[in-house]
């Protein structure tokens, strides 16, 4: 009746992990009952958790992550807490399987549920905003996508308290993770809490190489696209042609788990390298899926704060593609070691070493933007010259390791292991930062405090190197990834400073969620009532913040690259018109929520053998696609003059505002 | 330009409930191409399995034991007629005869539903009387899983006909509904690719 699932599978003996769960079950119960006292459910329902708004969609992605973050980043306090201690004689706090199951949470939480959603959400913020769409091009399958996502979540969270999780490593590299080495639940929490995400992700993927290549504004050519739409379309590009392999990969280590087959066991013609082959074929691909956009988030930024174009936007576009086919052939890099021979490794090493010129193009169209503009120093700039600086070393001791040779004496060293927080959190982790100072007030309508992001922002950097700088050396010495106790003494000094690093880096998050809530607090001050806070020179920055629910009452005419820029120099911006158009929407649906809702059900029975529930989930999500696939009910008309009235309540003081400012900054001096 | 942009303006945004957000169907398409090749990608890593587990046989039988060309060109033309009369059902969706698409997408389900029972009892064969289940050698595995993803597929696609048949049925031929046929028409003839790619590389070269 319930497959292999037992009260026994509550981890019971682990105070660590039952005191987790009460806290979060205290700290779950507590937010469900003030919604249900603040009579907040219906209002959740209709306005967030049914919306097809790409905006709302985006918000939700962005607290998605910001949760995980916090799951994510305590896993990674309590790996550095044990390092720190587990030296010699001392055992440390975390007993080996228990430790084993962390490293590979917080990697797979890190990358699947923190990154990728806050660059998907991103994406749906921003992007149909800046080529003047209304929306994307699918708004149902967009919310699907976000609630698959979210199942995804569900699932790697219950591992925590139902079963365990994998213990594997965040790739789950076979033989380790077949069902003979892996025989609990852990591998299959892995599995299908990546698939069912990662189908989410491939149909945003599709849904927004659509939205760009089919709904952009009347007039916009590719090549006046903002930067950061070029890297979402490149990315979405990826998205598309990548994460079909890593379902094939989970897919197979699926059918060896649960169907007796010998894909990549150690018998019967198993071949375990083929896994780590596909693996990477999907995986390098990923971390350009994570990084492009945040290289368009910091030429937005640059731009926009050194008050000139972009420089050598045809350049950057070119390198950004470039990037793209590159990241496609350059998978074996990882794994040097395999033994594939010297051709072979040097084709992968000088590819990899290819990467870092269209990389270093892009460096230098920042810097050249950056020389001799009228630069502010506002907490995204910040976060930009911080990412340069850092991501620099990254990147070069990445070429460092596409020598096959130095990569025989790094591999699966603490180098590694720095060379990629070095290159994912200078680069992914501060361009979402500096996007979410950039663009929160585009999505909420006032800006961020500075004070606190200020505070915030040198906790990061400091302690992101103290944290990593010491990972290298300890690299150097010889020190391996995932050790749960060493024997070296020499190791323990450097694991203490990287320790408070890591502390250091827990104030900067706290201080984040402080700015947060003291700039909601403060909302009032903080408004943003022209649209444009910032002096910013693309279409987003037209409509108001935050922009209305049709984003444009009408789709801006472009001509140019930096459309919104050239109107206000020339006076055309902020135009009432005489006449509203309705405007054609499309309706709210849980169709999504319930479809991944059947899909979390479906998900947790196939972890747990639990059949005839796997198969009502399956059934459920199928069943829930063909009923709304015959719904006609699915769009309706807002009526012109909604438009009108809309739209003076926010045009007619907002003249009188920037009457006798000068237009081009106009927003800014206003604000 | 510019004069002649916002001299349109005003035309430009009166129809707009013409042809500004109600998707014409192009929207669709592309998002379905798309989808097609992503799912494309999925094959080829399944192919490309194949092929790095061909020869992992294990000891145990290879496909030059096991496959039996005379049958899969059976099942072959079973799917490469389901095509052709999907196309007919289409040319009926230009000429707007509503019963004919219906029988048309029908004659279709039976050559399909053909095709998956003949493969269902081609596995049953391998299985119980070759004794050659997918769990005794990789090359077992590679092929059980890439055929039978091909199979599933059809498997979906006429379940996807059966929707299909009973919407041309209740709504009649209406844009909707033209878009969706469109784009199974498109699912259908990728998979009868697919398994042209299937026939080739799996069997004839398993034989040869």
């Amino acid at each position: 009746m319930f497959g292999k699932l037992s009260l026994s599978a509550i981890p019971f003996d682990q105070p660590i992990i039952m005191g987790t769960g009460l806290v979060v079950a205290l700290l779950g119960a507590a937010l469900l009952g003030w919604l249900t006292f603040t009579r907040k459910w219906g209002y959740l329902w209709s306005e967030w958790f049914t919306t097809v708004d790409h905006k709302r969609i985006g918000i939700m992605y962005g607290i998605l992550a910001t949760v995980m973050l916090l799951r994510g980043f305590a896993d990674a306090i309590m790996m550095r807490a044990q390092q720190a201690m587990a030296a010699n004689d001392a055992a440390g706090f975390l007993p080996p399987h228990h430790y084993d199951q962390i490293f590979s949470a917080h990697g797979v939480i890190m990358i699947f549920f923190v990154a990728m959603p806050f660059v998907v959400g991103l994406m749906n913020l921003v992007v149909p905003l800046q080529i003047g769409a209304r929306d994307v091009a699918y708004p149902f399958l967009n919310s699907l996508s976000f609630w698959l996502t979210a199942s995804g979540v569900v699932l790697v969270m219950l591992s925590m308290f139902i079963g365990d999780f994998a213990a594997t490593g965040w790739l789950a590299y076979p033989p380790l993770s077949e069902l003979k080495f892996s025989p609990s639940v852990g591998v299959d929490y892995y599995i299908w809490a990546l698939q069912l995400s990662g189908l989410g992700t491939t149909l945003s993927g599709i849904n927004f190489v659509v939205t760009i290549l089919k709904m952009r504004t009347p007039g916009m050519k590719l090549m006046q696209m903002p930067v950061f739409t070029w890297t979402a379309l490149v990315t979405n590009i990826l998205i598309v042609a990548a994460f079909p392999v890593l379902t094939v990969a989970l897919a197979l280590l699926a059918a060896d788990r649960y169907l007796d087959m010998h894909f990549f066991t150690n018998e019967l013609g198993g071949n375990a390298m083929l896994y780590v082959n596909l693996i990477w074929i999907w995986g390098h691909p990923e971390v350009y899926i994570l990084i492009l956009p945040c290289f368009g988030v910091f030429s937005e930024v640059v731009a926009t704060f050194s008050g000139k174009p972009l420089f050598g936007y045809k350049s950057m576009v070119y390198a950004t593609a470039g990037i793209g086919v590159l990241s496609f052939i350059v998978w074996l890099h990882h794994f040097f070691t395999m033994g594939s021979g010297a051709d072979v490794n040097a084709f992968f090493g000088i590819t990899t070493m290819i990467i870092s010129i269209p990389t270093g193009v892009k460096l230098f169209n920042w810097l050249f933007t950056m020389y001799r503009g009228r630069i502010r120093f506002t907490l995204p700039m910040m976060w930009t010259v911080a990412f340069m600086v850092t991501f620099t070393i990254g990147g070069m001791t990445g070429v460092l390791m596409a020598v096959p040779g130095a990569d025989f004496v790094l591999h699966n060293s603490l180098f590694l292991i720095a060379h990629f927080h070095n290159v994912i959190i200078g680069g992914v982790l501060f361009g979402l930062f500096a996007a979410i100072n950039y663009w929160w007030p585009k999505a909420f309508g006032f800006k961020l405090e500075e004070r606190w992001g200020k505070a915030s922002f040198w906790c990061w950097v400091v302690g992101f190197y103290m944290a990593f700088m010491p990972l290298y050396v300890l690299g150097l010495m010889g020190m391996t990834r995932r050790m749960n106790h060493y024997a070296n003494p020499a190791w323990q000094p450097y694991l203490i400073v990287a320790a408070v690093g890591a502390g250091i880096i827990a104030l900067g998050i706290g201080f984040m969620l402080l700015q947060f809530a003291v700039s909601i607090r403060n909302r009032a001050a903080n408004r943003d009532l022209t649209g444009d806070p910032w002096g910013g020179r693309t279409l987003e920055w037209a409509t108001s913040s935050p922009a209305p629910f049709y984003n444009f009452a009408v789709l801006p005419e472009v001509e140019e690259l930096d459309q919104f820029w050239a109107d206000k120099e020339h006076k055309r911006a902020y135009k009432q018109h005489q006449h509203y158009a309705d405007i054609h929407m499309p309706r709210n649906t849980g169709a999504g929520l319930i479809m991944a809702a059947f899909g979390t059900v479906m998900g947790f029975a196939l972890i747990w053998h639990i059949w005839w529930l796997a198969i009502v989930g399956l059934v459920g999500m199928v069943g829930t696609f063909v009923a709304r696939a015959y719904n006609t009910d699915v769009d309706y008309y807002v009526p012109g003059a909604e438009v009108e009235k809309i739209e003076r309540a926010r045009l007619v003081p907002l003249h009188k505002l920037i009457e006798n400012v000068d237009p081009a900054s106009a927003g800014q001096k206003v604000a | 330009m510019s004069t002649s942009i916002t001299a349109n303006h005003g035309v430009a945004h009166g129809d707009a409930h013409g042809h500004e957000h109600h998707d014409d169907g192009s929207k669709t398409l592309l998002g379905f191409w798309i989808y097609l090749m992503s799912d494309c990608l999925i094959f080829s890593g399944l192919f490309a399995t194949f092929a790095a587990l061909s020869h992992a046989t294990a000891g145990g039988p290879s496909g030059k034991e096991l496959f039996d060309l005379k049958y899969v060109f059976g099942e072959t033309m079973l799917l490469l007629i389901s095509s052709f009369t999907f196309g007919l059902a289409m040319l009926n969706v230009r000429a707007g005869s509503r019963g004919k698409v219906i029988a048309w997408l029908f004659v279709t389900f039976l050559f399909g539903a053909g095709f998956v029972g003949m493969e269902v009892y081609e596995f049953h064969h391998l299985i119980t009387v070759e004794n050659a289940g997918p769990s005794h050698s990789a090359f077992l595995s590679a092929y059980f899983t890439l055929v039978g993803t091909h199979g599933l597929h059809v498997t979906s696609g006429l379940i996807w006909l059966v929707a299909m048949m009973h919407m041309v049925g209740k709504f009649g031929l209406n844009d909707v509904v033209q878009r969706r046929l469109s784009c199974l028409s498109l699912f259908w003839h990728f998979l009868d690719l697919v398994w042209i790619c299937v026939f080739s590389f799996v069997y004839l070269l398993g034989v040869l």
